[in-house]
């Protein structure tokens, strides 16, 4: 019993942890295991075990066309957000400029602005110059809330750049536009990366705005919500356990090619 | 040396200073512009429709600066804007109580697995935030694990209803932005030295007094981000309160929604979001002064 208790005050932040994890992954194993219900309508009782739904994701009518724009927003937006944000990222770790104060304001503002704020405003201004919303209104929306995030992931990474790796390259006879091309961007480029990951991420999980500014497009948010009552087809399931291990797959990839390098470098 | 330079090149330094000075505008111009046009000219937009009035047609509004607006809104209002601060305040506390020990966890305790749990934090995101909130009713309702298992216990009554209550809408919210809250918590603790903690060992404080004299001290920028980013759309969801919660449970959230995508009393949605945006910009300023960080982005 004493050994227990040792054993237990030992290991009790572990212990906290795995209860921790355990309360992130009982949704998504509910998740899991309902895409494998043999569902009649609407997927909130277990009726039997089937693949079906595994096999033939797109039978719902209108789920895959919303999967579709889900993935083309989200890439679009990451594009955009990316490149625009990164941009901001050097001008703000790199130059000393006027203005700097409202600049930083700008970019913090839209993070501390409640998603649903950030749609309605929106809206009213599509609705107030006329302009009917849809899939470009979308895209505009979510490059705009994406670049705070986009700003401060990658501002963090040229922060944490050793100086002296450029001043090296500048030793060495390279001009500033080299330095730039082959070893500033190289070292910030996990930055970069990890920017489009988050801006990817937020924009295709995004529902608040997208509810807003969406007109008659519709993306796979806005039909798990929109079919939320009506009776949830359990291909739904399917598609957000998909996207979960996929998600999982590529950034564990992602870490295993990089910790190669790391070793083989 | 200068004077050298200028007369050897003639306008020609002058013209990479320039250039040096125009670089950082030109680098911010895209941005900033996509940031003026599409989140503060929509703000503006939604300040000035806060303050008209109905006009003669349906769903037709005309502008007549009328500000009282903002305190008739208050005044129907202020029980929604109450519960909503207090759920929101809730939901980050117990997000905070779940994360810290998590990200304590990943970042001195995990060794070669530290990068693998991180992703696992961030992975829900991937499975649909409404899927994850309904699979939480699912899990909530009568016969449901979480249920049953409470029940079996004696801890709630078979008449206890978990889900459809405000505890379901605060469990849910912490829920979903639980990740916001664990990976800034996770940086800051991943930073610090483990020789603080070492050293506060050698100097005679037991675990406790080390965690809160030199970790929790050191974790407070996680702690503060943490709160922020969970706080803030917590304040601001109206999807947790709708598929979770009863009409008991409304947060100001699902107030504006309704106004705007169903009575379109666009005024009355603009007023109440442009109050929810400054009560929220307020608590966060008071709060990131209070706690003595000031590195904002």
């Amino acid at each position: 019993m004493k050994k227990f208790t040792r054993w237990f005050s030992k290991n009790l932040i572990r212990i906290y942890a795995v209860m921790g994890f355990t309360y992130l992954f009982i949704p998504i194993l509910y998740t899991f295991v309902f895409s494998f219900n043999d569902y009649v309508r609407s997927n909130l009782v277990w009726r039997g075990f089937t693949f079906n739904n595994w096999t033939d994701p797109c039978a719902p009518l209108d789920i895959c066309p919303a999967l579709g724009n889900s993935i083309k927003i989200g890439l679009m937006a990451t594009f955009g957000a990316t490149i625009l944000g990164t941009l901001i990222a050097f001008a703000l770790a790199r130059y000393a400029f006027r203005g700097r104060g409202i600049v930083n304001t700008l970019i913090f503002l839209p993070m501390a602005t409640p998603e649903l704020v950030l749609g309605a405003s929106l809206l009213t201004m599509f609705l107030n110059l006329g302009f009917n919303p849809g899939f470009w209104t979308i895209v505009i929306a979510h490059i705009m809330f994406c670049i705070s995030f986009v700003v401060v992931t990658v501002k963090a990474r040229i922060a944490s750049l050793d100086p002296r790796l450029e001043q090296a390259a500048m030793d060495l006879y390279a001009n500033e536009a080299e330095t730039f091309r082959r070893v500033t961007l190289p070292l910030v480029a996990p930055g970069i990366a990890g920017g489009a990951l988050l801006a990817f991420s937020l924009s295709f999980d995004d529902f608040i705005i997208t509810n807003f500014n969406s007109g008659t497009t519709i993306t796979f948010p806005l039909y798990v919500y929109t079919h939320a009552e009506r009776g949830l087809p359990a291909q739904a399931n399917v598609i957000g356990v998909s996207m979960f291990l996929l998600a999982l797959i590529v950034v564990l990839a992602g870490q295993f090619v990089g910790r190669k390098r790391k070793v083989s470098a | 040396m200068v004077a050298i330079a200028r007369k050897s090149s003639s306008a020609n330094p002058l013209d990479s200073l320039r250039q040096k000075v125009a670089m950082p505008y030109l680098l911010l111009l895209p941005g900033m512009l996509w940031l003026l046009v599409f989140f503060l000219a929509p703000i503006l937009t939604l300040v000035s429709t806060s303050t008209k009035v109905p006009g003669m047609g349906i769903g037709e509004f005309v502008q007549q600066y009328r500000w009282a607006n903002y305190w008739d809104a208050i005044s129907t209002m202020h029980t929604q804007f109450i519960r909503t601060f207090v759920y929101a305040v809730i939901a980050t506390l117990l997000a905070l109580a779940i994360s810290y020990p998590l990200a304590y966890a990943i970042a001195f305790k995990s060794g070669r697995w530290k990068n693998v749990l991180l992703v696992l934090v961030v992975a829900p995101f991937f499975c649909s935030f409404i899927l994850r909130t309904i699979a939480w009713r699912q899990i909530l309702a009568q016969d449901g694990l979480v249920f049953k298992t409470l029940h079996s216990l004696h801890l709630i009554s078979a008449d206890t209803r978990l889900t459809s209550s405000a505890f379901a809408v605060v469990t849910g919210l912490a829920y979903n932005f639980l990740p916001f809250m664990t990976l800034p918590l996770y940086a800051s603790l991943e930073r610090i030295d483990p020789r603080t903690m070492e050293a506060s060992g050698d100097l005679y404080a037991n675990g406790l007094t080390t965690f809160r004299k030199v970790t929790l001290p050191l974790s407070m920028p996680g702690v503060v981000a943490g709160t922020l980013l969970t706080f803030i759309p917590a304040a601001g969801d109206f999807v947790n309160a709708q598929i979770l919660g009863n009409p008991s449970t409304t947060m100001i959230g699902n107030v504006i929604n309704a106004q705007y995508l169903q009575t379109s009393n666009y005024p009355l949605a603009a007023t109440l979001s442009f109050i929810l945006m400054l009560a929220i910009l307020v608590i966060v300023m008071i709060y990131i002064r209070k706690s003595g960080t000031d590195e904002l982005v």
